[in-house]
Order: structure tokens, then C-alpha cells, then sequence
């Protein structure tokens, strides 16, 4: 282990939960139209996952990106392996690939009537919606 | 501060054959979304194709440009 506390204590909620995003804010006020998307996906999937808020301590972000190697909030874990930060993940969720990575049923109804999370612009939801 | 025009070429300068539409898309100059499509991308998965772009704008990401989202693509659906 590094002689680095906060990268290890990290690493370790990462490997001990099987779900877990990193976000600016919680769930249920989340403090950044990104990480808002993104919970609200989980929620609408309703997989039970952990969640950290990096604001209180800038160097929780830090640490993470760099354990991560990605520069951006949120972050989603699954086993133990980076997912995506907001844009893999909704287009992941719109495709519906996101449920199975979680193996759990998408649910019925049209993707657009998911995420209600504060949009950070006035682009509606699933503009980008392209499958590769 | 960063221009639409300024973020499209470097992403275009630093991946081989890439083309991006960039979009300002707050009209306040930070957050911007792209979409970019280069041949640089096949093989890679989604995770290593944003982490190429992210790459180019290093620390700029999170600081000046609050928030770059992507979509990326190896090749024209």
C-alpha cells in the first residue's frame, strides 16, 4: 500500500462495494447537473449502490482522478472497474448496455422518461444517444 | 478563455485523423460538448477514447473548461 491514507481509504470503497459513484453532492441533492444524471440513471434502475460526495474535501477528487486516471466527476464503479464518468454512462443507460453491466432489468418506458436530474443545460436528455 | 474553434482544433492537432464538432453548450465558454471521430479510436474502448481527448486538455479540464462532454466514435455510424 502507498504511504497515502485517503488514496488507500479510496481504493478500498471502490474494491468493498459493488456499485459506488463519485459525485459532487448526494443522491438526493446532488450538487452538479452531471452527477444528477447519472444517480437518478442508478436510482431508475434502482440497483443499491454507494455513493461519495468529493466536495467537502478537494483532495478527494484529486486522489481519485488519479487512481482513476479521469479528470472528471462523476464516476461510476462497477466490481471494482471504472464504468464511465456522465457521458458513458447515459449512453450506456439509453442503450440500455448499463442495466446488464449491473444485471439488472432495464425498465419499461422510454428512455427519455428517466434521468429528471437539473439538466446543466437546456439540451434535452438523449441528444447523443447514438449507438456505436 | 477557450473558443469553440480553439478546443475543435486542438482535439484535431492531437489525435491522428480525428474530426470534432464542438459545441459551446451553455454559451458561457466552459462547458462544451464534442463529438469526435477518428480512426485513432478503433479497438479502444469508450473509456480509453475519452481519456485521449481528456489527455490533450490536462489539467484545463475541471479549470477553465469546467466540462467537456464527449461522444466518440471510431468511425461515421
Amino acid at each position: 500500500m502507498s504511504e497515502n491514507p485517503l488514496r488507500d481509504a479510496i481504493a478500498e470503497a471502490i474494491h468493498d462495494n459493488e456499485t459506488i459513484l463519485f459525485m459532487k453532492g448526494t443522491p438526493e441533492a446532488p450538487a452538479c447537473g452531471f452527477s444528477a444524471r447519472v444517480a437518478a440513471a442508478l436510482q431508475s434502475l434502482e440497483v443499491p449502490f454507494a455513493a461519495v460526495d468529493i466536495l467537502p474535501d478537494p483532495r478527494i477528487r484529486q486522489e481519485l482522478s488519479e487512481l482513476s486516471n479521469w479528470p472528471t466527476i462523476p464516476q461510476l464503479f462497477v466490481k471494482g472497474e471504472l464504468i464511465g464518468g456522465s457521458d458513458i454512462i447515459m449512453e450506456m443507460y439509453e442503450s440500455g448496455e448499463l442495466a446488464q453491466t449491473l444485471g439488472v432489468e432495464q425498465p419499461s418506458g422510454a428512455p427519455e422518461a428517466a434521468p429528471a436530474g437539473a439538466d446543466p443545460a437546456p439540451a434535452p436528455l438523449g441528444i447523443e444517444n447514438r449507438l456505436s | 478563455m477557450p473558443t469553440v474553434e480553439d478546443i475543435k482544433q486542438r482535439i484535431e492537432t492531437g489525435i491522428p485523423g480525428a474530426r470534432a464538432d464542438v459545441e459551446d453548450w451553455t454559451g458561457g465558454g466552459d462547458h462544451f460538448r464534442a463529438t469526435v471521430v477518428s480512426g485513432a479510436f478503433a479497438g479502444k474502448s469508450r473509456i480509453e477514447q475519452h481519456r485521449m481527448v481528456y489527455a490533450i486538455f490536462g489539467e484545463e479540464i475541471g479549470g477553465p473548461i469546467h466540462a467537456l462532454s464527449l461522444t466518440t466514435r471510431a468511425e461515421e455510424a
